[in-house]
């Protein structure tokens, strides 16, 4: 009972705490006064619902820790998802694949589909720089900007296609992955996170600004949708369109569908080089310098060749996913490639915990799926995912799959657990 | 000549408000090493309440007393709002993978921006000009220098408040126990200190400088919405890693520096390369100094 008043107390300071923080944003509001003047208007039930909620939580939350300091640790959750985790990722592989057959999902689903698989994909390109070699990249974003406008700015000048496109997209984000790479060798940790962070910015600045080629804010328009082997998906179903030499009527679910089907195969593509890379020596050298950078180079790897591997085949993923953007949207502008996009995906690596595959699968499920859901709440939907993004770090701090497993070893492959799993600081 | 001089000063009153807000991400590096990416909203959210507590009480005090009470009151809240942050955010990811605390920040800083947009729209808010008027420093074939009032303010005021956050780190019992956390957390909390309490001033500190940065920026350019954290936060965070991060008169020199690379260079060169100049600085810098200008070189204990 003494503990009860305790916790009530408590969460009164914090309610108290919340008043403060709370008064001047949602008990007050500036509004447009007389004469362009701004004036100040009162919404007091607004302010009380805020600081109510906020001393329930709270409360709620104190009662919640003392009933949880009885039960059983955390790691055998983790060891029950560990083990699940050896159905969860094939059932996921054959739902995505059966995804745009089944009869129960709408167009808009299938679309949204897409968009997360870009995510994943983005997610599996940086889970390379970040969670395989531990390079904190802060703009990654600015490769798949490098993919789309290679993309949008090739077939805008010249009329090239997106499958002549496509390879030469990851070429370019490589070469720009190597490229910015190369600067920033010698820093490490938090150095390398703001320079990669700034070179985002330039390249979105540049592309802003350099209206004679790019269109600047306005964008470039018209970019040509992806063909299936010279069949258009046109809508009209003249001559050389999909549904003209298929015999089917048109339907705009079939060019969503097929882009479908490329994004996924993108993205199983990237994810099969990871795993095929982990097993060899760069793949090796790169988790050794994610682990410890000094001994890594003691044991006589070579420092900048598998960074700048890192970033030249993070880079090229990140390429081709912009591509991808490009000709699934047919238009693109700066807006498009901004902090929050990296931020985005940053968040989706570490949130389904760096290094793991599947992990990246479902925090893009989680962080893009929900919040697309959530239309209605448009002007709440960043402002939830804001909540979301502290709350699950908080909660989960290594992210939802925070095992690993090692490539090699001798006898039975044992699970690292996370309390084992320790980073260097590269 | 007098081009030169007038975008001294516009470079320099920009470089003070830049290196407030560095010297809070500059201390928060230092005592925790994490990138505090939420600070940048913390100064938004003290040039809100600057101007909120300024419209509330333009016609009941003078225009002296109304900028001072919304310096304090701005410098408290947003202290607030810095422990808060650390308490909900950062503290429960102490001594946790490495970026763990970086995406909370991240989440913190999305948080921050689209509570500020829902509660008190995404419109621009503009104040008239608060001090009008300044002095001419030179007059030359019709150009005129200006040094205006509302510069000489931002200078003085950042200035004083840079002395008393100096005499707070180097002369109070505060300050060394923050220096001394900053050393060596642990070997701190063995010798009796409170390394929480101690993180938790920090907070409040840097976010009160912050909001002080907040509300002269507020004054200076008269107009604010809820992302102008984002641009200042980077700026801010970039002049702490060029100054070297973690050494405080690094984050001043850096901010400064930062002020008057941009100032020169939109009178110079093109405005809207402004913000590609600083970042191509800052790699460059980086290159050839990958500690920044006064930063120590970290010794690798294997």
């Amino acid at each position: 009972m003494n503990h009860l008043a305790e916790n009530a107390k408590d969460s009164l300071i914090v309610g108290g705490v919340a008043f403060l923080l709370f008064g001047p944003f949602l008990g007050l509001e500036l509004t447009d006064g007389q004469n362009g003047s701004l004036a100040i208007a009162t919404r007091p039930e607004l302010l009380a619902i805020a600081v109510v909620l906020v001393v329930v939580a709270r409360f709620l939350l104190l009662l919640w820790h003392d009933h949880r300091s009885t039960r059983a640790p955390a790691a055998k959750l983790a060891a029950v998802m560990a083990k699940s985790g050896k159905f969860v990722a094939p059932a996921l592989l054959i739902f995505a694949i059966a995804m745009p057959l089944l009869p129960f999902f709408a167009t808009a689903d299938i679309d949204l589909g897409v968009l997360i698989m870009t995510y994943v994909m983005l997610g599996w390109g940086l889970n390379i720089v970040v969670g395989l070699a531990g390079l904190l990249d802060l703009g990654y974003v600015a490769f798949y900007a490098v993919g789309a406008y290679s993309f949008a700015l090739l077939s805008h000048y010249y009329g090239l296609t997106f499958w002549e496109c496509l390879p030469l997209c990851g070429i370019l984000a490589a070469c720009w992955g190597i490229f910015l790479g190369f600067p920033v060798l010698r820093l490490r940790g938090d150095y390398l996170a703001i320079v990669t962070l700034a070179f985002g910015e330039i390249i979105r600045l540049v592309i802003t600004n350099w209206v004679s080629l790019t269109g600047g804010p306005n964008g470039i328009y018209d970019i040509p949708h992806p063909t299936l082997f010279g069949l258009t998906f046109d809508m009209d179903g003249g001559p050389g369109t999909f549904s003209d030499f298929f015999n089917v009527d048109p339907d705009p679910s079939q060019r969503i569908t097929y882009l479908y089907y490329i994004i996924l195969a993108l993205a199983l593509l990237t994810n099969w080089v990871t795993l095929r890379l982990r097993k060899q020596p760069l793949g090796r050298a790169w988790e050794a310098l994610r682990e410890d950078e000094i001994a890594c180079r003691s044991l006589g790897i070579n420092l900048r060749n598998t960074k700048l591997t890192a970033f030249a085949i993070g880079a090229m993923f990140g390429g081709f996913a912009g591509c991808f953007f490009a000709t699934r949207e047919g238009f693109i502008s700066p807006d498009s490639f901004t902090f929050i996009e990296s931020a985005t995906v940053l968040a989706i690596v570490v949130l389904g915990g760096a290094g793991s595959q599947l992990g990246v699968v479902l925090a893009a499920i989680v962080m893009i799926g929900v919040p697309a859901k959530l239309q209605d709440l448009q002007v709440y939907r960043m402002l939830i995912f804001g909540i979301a993004l502290v709350f699950i770090m908080v909660v989960r701090p290594r992210g939802f799959i925070s095992t690993r497993r090692p490539t090699v070893s001798l006898g039975k492959a044992k699970i690292i657990g996370a309390e084992m799993v320790s980073e260097g600081r590269g | 000549m007098a081009y030169a001089l007038q975008q001294l000063v516009n470079g320099i009153t920009l470089g003070m408000i830049y290196g407030l807000i560095a010297v809070g991400y500059t201390m928060v590096y230092g005592i925790i090493g994490m990138i505090n990416f939420a600070h940048g909203d913390v100064f938004m959210i003290g040039a809100f309440v600057g101007l909120i507590a300024l419209t509330a009480l333009t016609g009941v005090a003078s225009l002296p007393v109304g900028i001072l009470v919304a310096l304090l009151l701005s410098a408290a809240l947003c202290g607030l709002y810095g422990f808060s942050i650390e308490r909900v955010a950062y503290r429960p990811l102490r001594g946790s993978f490495r970026l763990a605390p970086l995406i909370s920040a991240i989440g913190m800083s999305i948080l921050l921006e689209n509570y500020v947009q829902t509660s008190q729209g995404a419109l621009e808010r503009a104040i008239p000009a608060v001090i009008p008027g300044g002095i001419t420093l030179m007059d030359e074939n019709g150009f005129v220098v200006q040094w205006s009032w509302m510069q000489m303010a931002i200078v003085i005021v950042t200035l004083v408040t840079l002395a008393i956050f100096t005499y707070i780190v180097t002369k109070t019992p505060l300050g060394r126990a923050m220096r001394a956390v900053e050393q060596d957390a642990k070997m701190a909390a063995l010798l009796g200190i409170d390394t929480n309490r101690t993180i938790s001033y920090t907070f409040v500190i840097g976010s009160a400088l912050a909001a002080v940065a907040g509300v002269m920026f507020l004054l200076y350019y008269g107009v604010i919405d809820f992302y102008i954290g984002f641009n200042a936060g980077i700026k801010a965070f970039t002049a702490a890693v060029l100054g070297g991060i973690g050494s405080l008169p690094g984050a001043v020199l850096g901010g400064l520096l930062i002020g008057l690379i941009e100032a020169f260079w939109s009178g110079y060169a093109t405005v809207a390369y402004k913000d590609v100049a600083v970042y191509s600085i800052l790699a460059i810098v980086l290159m050839f100094m990958p500690t920044g200008l006064l930063g120590r070189h970290d010794i690798e204990k294997v």
